[in-house]
């Protein structure tokens, strides 16, 4: 049996991770993360540049002005809610699937994790088709006198939307944790005398919390960036100011203002992620045959979880799916034709591949020198990278417009341009998967294979690598489907005439013909379930307890 | 022994990035010598797609377009600077247009092309011209409004007699652009004042304008505020609709008809400038203005063609009298309706 003392005792001396004989990060990788940490920086760099050009009395006026401070609490409060109610559906919705005997155990598995999927433009316009005051649901209930529901717009409308497509961001990780804990830890715990609910305070939450807090820092930035939830159940967030900020008065000053105030939220956000996640390195203290753990029998409560299970899904899954499929039906019926290019599809994968790749490669050194090397450095560069990822999509590609256009017109508007906004706005999606299975890979172990002779390029190929592929599969997936579903910045980045399914289920959504949209909506959700329902699966494998 | 991942992260990054470089633009070349026209569309491809691919055929000119959402493409424009690849911005309203000209972008129009359309329908200036108009109507039930019954302005809708019989569309773009409208012809007060009324009367809120038209059609509600459009377009799938609605146009250039331009200008510096007024004579040519009548059901602004028996001419809706390219101030419009309660 493996010593769980490490773990146990985080503030002991051997709960430190082991220090690698150099402190400092080669030169290479330390510039790698600052080349990506500057690149993660730019869009940061436009906006001051624009709100400079603004003025300080516009400047001032912005800042200060009623509107603004209003803005910012509801933002804030959003955050807050968003991330504190994924929290609270994923860590029960983890432990259920992983831990328990809930019936069809494996099938919650796949299809818990999949609502992330569905792009937020398209999990809007389905909910308020669904349940808007005089939406489907209301056209259910008018025989029984129902004549409007209550509205779903505003802050409970974008509020419970942007939950169901955002709380994956934090299941997923959390899942993966809780199918790495060693059982004997618990098991320790238990023979010493401590009840389940004392085990599952002092040792099986602590251990899990990195992996809720960056899952929950991931929620609560998406939540700040969103534009599509929030225009469409009208909820007055900075986002949408920003938009109507370029929509209305063609003030590009102001918009820049408002982002910078956003960028400044973010820091806020990161901050606070830094507080919580504490110091305590824990490193699995010998990668031995690790047993699986016992599964929990819920006896009574089964079913009642397996309901919650079944309602969570409904909600989150089927309701958006049934929206569209009924979209589908309906053109059919008005005998429109539905089709959709077959180009579209094998665009959207090409950008998908393209971004997520990019993507991997550059979350490398940000997630090395954090796991690593925790310092002011790697704080800095991860800081820089979250940047991109908590400003709306507009803002991203309008900063890479801005520079695109004017210093690297070779490659504005190319393929090339493009990868890199994806890069530069979803980073932070992959170096905290990254950086979690980096950290789980004891250094020990590298440096015995160096003692042994190996060289450090061996020991990458050979040691870190293997053990890192399944946290590395798993930021290649949200990768993928985060750039499929992405936006403004194809639209604006992409080679001209380079259509993608989220460009053509926008096109037809803007003319109004839903029909029109839903064939390339169906296409997009599926083949962003593909790698995801995949790598969950093999996950589900992989933490698969003994039953 | 961290040399090497670095190495290889740099490596792979260059390799990943210069691979899709090389997958850049490619357009085949023109007659004349000048590349193709790009075009940066804020209308949608569902409804300029086929005008587009006509006019390829026709002229020979190659076009790439970028479809994107209207003031998103003008910002665009904008930040690329000198640099923009576009040569045309075609926009959903002429706001967009106006935020264009007054920055400079645009390259004046010749005389030929700007005198096929209304004074009312182009730049001051010279620098865009509409391609179609949209008109805003009442769109009313007619088994339950008499003809007699309906209003001459806009701002009768106020009162007992409409209460709680009109649906209107507060977060589409074409009612924001009427209440801008509305309050520079009326003034800011008096459009607090039919905002705060309609509300009060329970003005019922609806998505868009084609739920609006379907609901009035099933006789939900008796009246809406809409495009004209809606009804032509949904009528010609479900003939019951048109049956049963109708559209009323607003009298003595009622601001409440105004209608609003989508229309194209050539951007400053283009280095297709012949293309590009290529397309914009044929937007504007027989063949385009009866695409936009026949197939958009939108107004065409040049010619003489005859417009759908039930509409009257462009010319005998009286325009309010404004330039609209001051249609811009939206902020003020979402201000407004925020304010009242309407948002």
């Amino acid at each position: 049996m493996s010593t769980p003392l490490e773990v146990l005792k985080p503030d002991a001396a051997l709960a430190a991770p082991r220090r690698a004989p150099s402190r400092r990060p080669s030169p290479l990788l330390a510039g790698g993360g600052i080349v990506v940490a500057a690149a993660a920086a730019l869009p940061t760099a436009y906006l001051l540049i624009r709100s400079g050009t603004a003025g300080l009395t516009v400047l001032g006026d912005t800042l200060l002005s009623a509107k603004t401070a209003g803005l910012l609490m509801r933002t804030t409060l959003l955050c807050v809610a968003v991330t504190a109610t994924a929290i609270a559906i994923s860590v029960p919705l983890a432990w259920l699937t992983v831990r328990t005997d809930l019936p069809g155990r494996r099938t919650w598995v796949v299809v818990s994790a999949l609502p992330l999927v569905i792009p937020s433009f398209v999990g809007g316009y389905a909910f308020v088709a669904a349940l808007g005051p005089r939406g489907i649901v209301q056209g259910w209930l008018e025989p029984l006198g129902v004549d409007r529901l209550p509205s779903i717009y505003g802050f409970g409308g974008a509020w419970l939307v942007l939950t169901l497509f955002t709380y994956p961001l934090v299941l997923l990780p959390v899942r993966a944790a809780l199918g790495g804990l060693d059982p004997a830890l618990e098991e320790a715990a238990r023979s010493l005398g401590r009840s389940r609910l004392e085990t599952l305070v002092h040792v099986t939450m602590p251990q899990l919390r990195p992996a809720i807090v960056s899952g929950g820092l991931l929620v609560a930035l998406y939540t700040l960036s969103d534009f599509g939830a929030v225009s469409l159940l009208r909820f007055d967030s900075f986002t949408r100011a920003i938009y109507i900020a370029y929509r209305s008065s063609f003030d590009r000053g102001v918009a820049a203002i408002l982002g910078l105030v956003l960028v400044a939220l973010a820091a806020l956000v990161f901050v606070a992620e830094a507080r919580t996640r504490g110091r305590t390195v824990y490193h699995p203290a010998h990668r031995g045959p690790q047993r699986r753990p016992r599964i929990t029998r819920l006896g009574t409560w089964r079913w009642p979880a397996f309901a919650a299970c079944g309602a969570l899904v409904t909600v989150a899954l089927l309701l958006p799916i049934g929206v569209i499929v009924l979209w589908l039906g309906r053109g059919a019926a008005a005998g429109e034709s539905f089709g959709f290019a077959f180009g579209a599809a094998v665009r959207s994968v090409e950008a998908s591949l393209l971004g997520a790749s990019a993507g991997l490669v550059c979350a490398w050194p940000v997630a090395y020198l954090s796991a690593r090397y925790p310092g002011r450095l790697s704080r800095s560069v991860e800081g820089a990278s979250y940047a991109g990822y908590a400003l709306p999509g507009i803002v991203v590609a309008l900063a890479l417009v801005f520079f695109g256009a004017r210093y690297t017109p070779a490659v504005y508007q190319t393929l090339g341009i493009l990868t890199f906004a994806y890069v530069v706005h979803f980073l932070p999606q992959a170096t905290g998967t990254l950086r979690a299975s980096i950290s789980q890979v004891h250094p020990a172990i590298e440096e015995a294979a160096r003692s042994l002779g190996a060289s450090p390029r061996e020991v990458l190929r050979r040691i870190t690598l293997p053990l890192v592929r399944p946290g590395a599969l798993t930021a290649f997936a949200l990768l993928f489907l985060t750039v499929m579903k992405e936006l403004p910045a194809t639209l604006l980045l992409a080679p001209t005439g380079f259509s993608t399914l989220a460009t053509e289920v926008w096109d037809a959504a803007s003319a109004a013909s839903f029909a029109q949209a839903a064939a390339p909506a169906l296409a997009l959700v599926l083949l962003s379930s593909a790698p995801m329902a995949l790598l969950v699966v093999r996950e589900g494998q992989a933490i698969s307890p003994t039953s | 022994m961290r040399k090497r991942p670095a190495g290889l992260v740099l490596g792979l990054t260059l390799a990943v990035v210069a691979a899709a470089c090389g997958n850049g633009q490619d357009g085949a070349e023109v007659p004349d010598g000048e590349g193709p026209v790009t075009v940066y569309s804020g209308r949608s491809e569902e409804l300029v797609g086929p005008i587009i691919e006509q006019f390829e055929e026709s002229s020979g000119v190659d076009v790439e377009v970028r479809y994107g959402d209207t003031a998103e493409l003008a910002a665009q424009i904008l930040e690329e600077g000198g640099n923009s690849p576009a040569d045309i911005f075609f926009a959903q309203d002429a706001g967009a247009l106006g935020a264009l000209a007054s920055a400079g972008r645009f390259a004046s129009l010749p005389d030929e092309t700007l005198e096929q359309v209304p004074d009312a329908y182009r730049s001051p200036d010279g620098l865009w011209v509409g391609t179609s108009g949209r008109a805003r109507v009442l769109v009313y039930n007619v088994e339950a409004v008499e003809e007699s019954a309906l209003p001459d302005s806009v701002l009768d809708l106020i009162g007992d007699a409409w209460s709680g019989r009109v649906g209107w569309a507060p977060t589409n773009g074409s009612f924001q652009a009427f209440i801008t409208a509305l309050r520079l012809v009326e003034g800011e007060d008096e459009a607090r004042a039919w905002l705060e009324g309609m509300e009060a009367g329970g003005a019922q809120d609806y998505e868009g304008n084609s739920q609006i038209v379907q609901a009035v059609a099933a006789g939900e509600i008796d009246a809406g505020l809409v495009n004209h459009y809606y009804l032509l377009e949904l009528g010609s799938e479900d003939a019951s609709i048109k049956e049963n609605a109708a559209n009323h146009f607003f009298q003595d250039g009622d601001v409440g008809s105004i209608v609003n331009a989508a229309g194209v200008g050539i951007i400053e510096g283009s280095d297709a400038p012949q293309g590009a007024q290529a397309f914009v004579d044929f937007m504007l040519s027989r063949t385009g203005e009866q695409y936009f009548d026949e197939e958009v059901y939108e107004y065409p602004l040049s010619g003489d063609l005859s417009q759908d028996p039930s509409l009257p001419d462009l010319d005998e809706i009286q325009q309010p009298d404004i330039d609209l390219s001051d249609l811009s101030d939206l902020e003020g419009t979402l201000a407004l309706l925020r304010d009242t309660g309407v948002l």
